[in-house]
């Protein structure tokens, strides 16, 4: 693979970008154990706060910290103006396909997306069938994760419209690199990312359901300690000023939901979920549902609740979905998307799939439903064995994956054992859309791969995270 | 606030204030048991440690002798006793979690930490040496004191404050009373014993407990006679774990409760009761009465107690 793009470096050490210039001086003032010194604060920082994920399936390290770099993840104001531009286009085509998925269906009348992909689709819900939400807002947080391959374009890698997380580590990194790293601060204009949280909560109450009382409650609802976001619930939960509910301190009666209190019950009009579609009601999704709200879902139905997000967004998020997203913001919109798309091959087409068997060792395979970087193939780094079992795999059910070249992701400086050295990063920056508009504190969660020359970012893959500062005029 | 809130808020302070308390009656019982035997005489120290901690009968089904490895081993370390130190701390760090956003991130801080240091402790099955033993016995206690003295400053005055002091004195007048019903019997002297050097050990092993050797001489201005012990943890409400003093404390933070929520209920009156019970009594009577049958009740009415406010706000 030829060398990456670098955010700092460009295409090589002449090249040096204009948004990292006063890092790089600094860089070269400060002493390499400094560096190394202020790593290892951080990392006892971030343990006493408490900010550990899960692992599932791993029982020795139930809690543990995401590793975080310290050199910063930096864009100038330029292209977070393109960016943000891309994110609120692509965001409001969400909403849009949503909205006529679940009602008036132009979209597969139109010949855009094989109704097939829709309706037999796991994560189709019919329940949500002609269900008014208000303000036709469905996808209420959206974190979209953007690579690049060169300085020209923003590319989307996925689109995470159910429960994307990851929000609180933008928030405590920055808190962190502040404590840390004061001077460098005071030698750049970095925006801060400090108002999101009552950027949310603004958001949730304005699409609060129309029975609401004038000061709408807001909860946030949580699978409960174990989950592996659940530091991320509470914290977000304080922040807003809002009660952090599981499902058995809700009750619904005459279609109304309630939260148990000292002070008896107490009515809930918005609920930020963090619960995935599958857990929410008993009564309507999985019966053996430990972590939901029995008749959750017929309250939504009477427009007493506002969820968000909304049920059923699961399908515009689908990475069978996205390989049609172009054609999907063309098609609402009239304009052509700012961001662009990974080259995607859908195994389901016969051509598609026959190509993709015979290029397995080039490309990325990824399981349609996973997440989290589970289950993918990354045909460079595997071997036969492993290429050769996922082949089989593919045969079996080819209509479960799709497959994508082999991206050089830019690449940011981080700190290795041998110093800085280029690791490969993506970013999520978070797109909130309430009532009346659509907003994006200037941030976002850059993840980088800390292995030398892996791809995977995922935290649950030995992914870490850096701060991103985009940079005022 | 959630209901669930307020009882990971109660239950949160109660384990604390127990680990505290496990780690005082080791503390003591090791000071008594280092005495030479004409000292303690033929009591089994470590049985009388486990009756206090409540959890004698379950000890058997692990062990066959209460000596210090097998006793110090089951309160601090165990897992299988429900509450051990160990045990203790790691519910108070999974109660802290659920409860995050209601506690200061100083109280969050110092159950967190506390955790993390411990867990050095944990993996080696226990403490290698007296040493190592008496350094986790006052690591616990600092802790509890950590605890106690950031939710006491940082602490909004609120009903979360109410509902978490109402654990810490509801569990700490449990202790004080098992205590004192477990060593009744030398806080009733025979004749011939009185003053002897073996009573003598027990009740500093008492008062040391509950941390209230100081204080004793300073109420009473006297060498120690088991009545004035007896009146200083059951009636005099300026020991902080009285009986009478950690009534006074249920009886006003449940008073706070009721003003804000504009409503009193049955957990206020059973609370008022035994507070007016301790105060209109006198130790003769008590003497008179039996110890043993007056702390029975007590801890029954106090566990009741437990069940009411349960029933009233955490459900």
């Amino acid at each position: 693979m030829a060398v990456a793009f670098d955010e700092m470096n460009g295409l090589g050490e002449a090249d040096l970008r204009p948004a990292y210039q006063e890092l790089s001086r600094w860089l070269k003032e400060v002493p390499p154990d400094a560096l190394e010194y202020r790593r290892q604060e951080a990392e006892l920082l971030f343990r006493r706060i408490g900010i550990t994920f899960a692992v599932y399936g791993d029982s020795e390290a139930q809690e543990r910290l995401i590793p975080f770099d310290v050199i910063p993840r930096i864009m100038s104001a330029k292209e977070w103006t393109i960016l943000e531009k891309g994110l609120k286009q692509r965001v409001l085509a969400l909403n849009m396909f949503l909205k006529d998925i679940y009602h008036g269906r132009d979209i597969l009348r139109a010949n855009i997306i094989p109704e097939d992909l829709i309706f037999q689709n796991p994560v189709f819900r019919p329940e949500m069938n002609g269900q008014a939400v208000p303000h036709d807002v469905y996808v209420h947080i959206a974190g979209i994760d953007i690579i690049r391959t060169d300085p020209e374009n923003f590319i989307v890698l996925e689109d995470n419209a159910r429960t994307p997380s990851g929000v609180s580590y933008m928030l405590e990194n920055r808190e962190i690199m502040m404590r840390l790293f004061p001077d460098l601060f005071a030698r750049h204009r970095v925006a801060p990312v400090e108002r999101y949280p009552d950027e949310l909560l603004s958001a949730l109450r304005s699409v609060a359901p129309l029975s609401a009382s004038a000061e709408p409650t807001v909860a946030l609802m949580t699978p409960g300690v174990y989950n592996s976001a659940y530091y991320e619930h509470s914290f977000l939960a304080d922040k807003l000023g809002i009660e952090l509910v599981e499902g058995r301190d809700l009750v619904v009666k005459n279609d109304e939901v309630f939260m148990r209190t000292t002070e008896g019950l107490k009515r809930v009009d918005v609920i930020y979920r963090r619960v995935d579609d599958d857990f929410l009601d008993p009564l309507t999704f999985r019966p053996d549902s430990a972590l939901g709200v029995p008749g959750l879902m017929s309250a939504y139905a009477a427009g007493n609740i506002t969820l968000a997000n909304a049920v059923g967004t699961g399908i515009a998020d689908d990475k069978a979905i996205y390989s049609y997203m172009p054609d999907v913001v063309k098609f609402y919109l009239g304009e052509e998307p700012i961001l662009k798309n990974v080259q995607t091959w859908r195994c389901r087409e016969p051509q598609d799939l026959s190509y993709v068997l015979d290029n397995l060792g080039d490309l990325v395979v990824k399981e349609v439903h996973g997440s989290g970087g589970y289950g993918m193939l990354i045909g460079p780094a595997a071997t036969k064995a492993t290429i050769e079992a996922f082949r089989d795999k593919l045969k079996r059910e080819p209509e479960g994956f799709i497959a994508q070249p082999t991206l050089a992701l830019s690449t940011c400086p981080t700190c290795t054992e041998k110093g800085l050295a280029p690791r490969h990063v993506d970013l999520r920056p978070f797109v909130l859309t309430g009532s009346k508009s659509t907003t994006i504190v200037p941030g976002g969660l850059t993840r980088v791969a800390l292995k030398e020359g892996s791809l995977v970012v995922n935290s649950s893959q030995g992914g870490g995270t850096k701060d991103t500062w985009i940079l005022s005029e | 606030m959630l209901s669930r809130t307020a009882e990971n808020l109660f239950w949160l302070a109660r384990y604390v204030e127990r680990a505290e308390y496990l780690a005082r009656t080791i503390d003591a019982t090791l000071r008594v048991t280092a005495l030479p035997a004409a000292y303690i005489g033929k009591t089994n120290e470590w049985d009388s440690a486990l009756l206090t901690a409540g959890v004698g009968p379950a000890f058997y089904e692990h062990y066959k002798e209460a000596n210090e490895a097998s006793v110090v081993e089951y309160l601090s370390f165990s897992d299988e006793n429900p509450s051990s130190i160990k045990n203790c701390i790691e519910a108070a760090r999974l109660n802290s979690r659920s409860v995050r956003t209601a506690l200061t991130s100083e109280m969050w801080d110092t159950i967190n930490s506390a955790w993390i240091e411990l867990q050095g402790v944990w993996s080696k099955g226990g403490t290698g040496n007296r040493e190592e033993l008496a350094k986790f016995l006052r690591f616990v206690q600092e802790t509890s004191l950590r605890f106690d003295g950031s939710a006491y400053r940082t602490m909004l005055r609120n009903d979360a404050y109410w509902f978490s002091r109402l654990g810490v004195h509801l569990e700490r007048a449990d202790n004080t009373a098992r205590i004192l019903d477990v060593k009744y019997h030398v806080l009733l002297p025979e004749e011939e014993h009185v003053g002897g050097p073996l009573d003598y050990y027990q009740w500093t092993s008492i008062l040391r407990s509950v941390s209230a050797t100081t204080a004793y001489h300073w109420v009473y201005r006297e060498t120690l006679k088991p009545w004035l012990i007896a009146d200083l943890l059951i009636l005099n409400d300026t020991l902080p774990r009285s009986l009478a003093s950690c009534y006074s404390n249920l009886v006003r933070n449940l008073d706070q409760i009721g003003v804000a929520y504009g409503r009193q209920g049955a957990s206020q009156r059973h609370a008022r009761g035994i507070r007016n019970r301790l105060e209109h009594s006198h130790m003769d009577d008590i003497f008179q009465h039996g110890v043993h049958e007056f702390i029975q009740e007590f801890i029954a009415d106090n566990s009741r107690l437990g069940e009411i406010i349960t029933k009233q706000y955490l459900i």
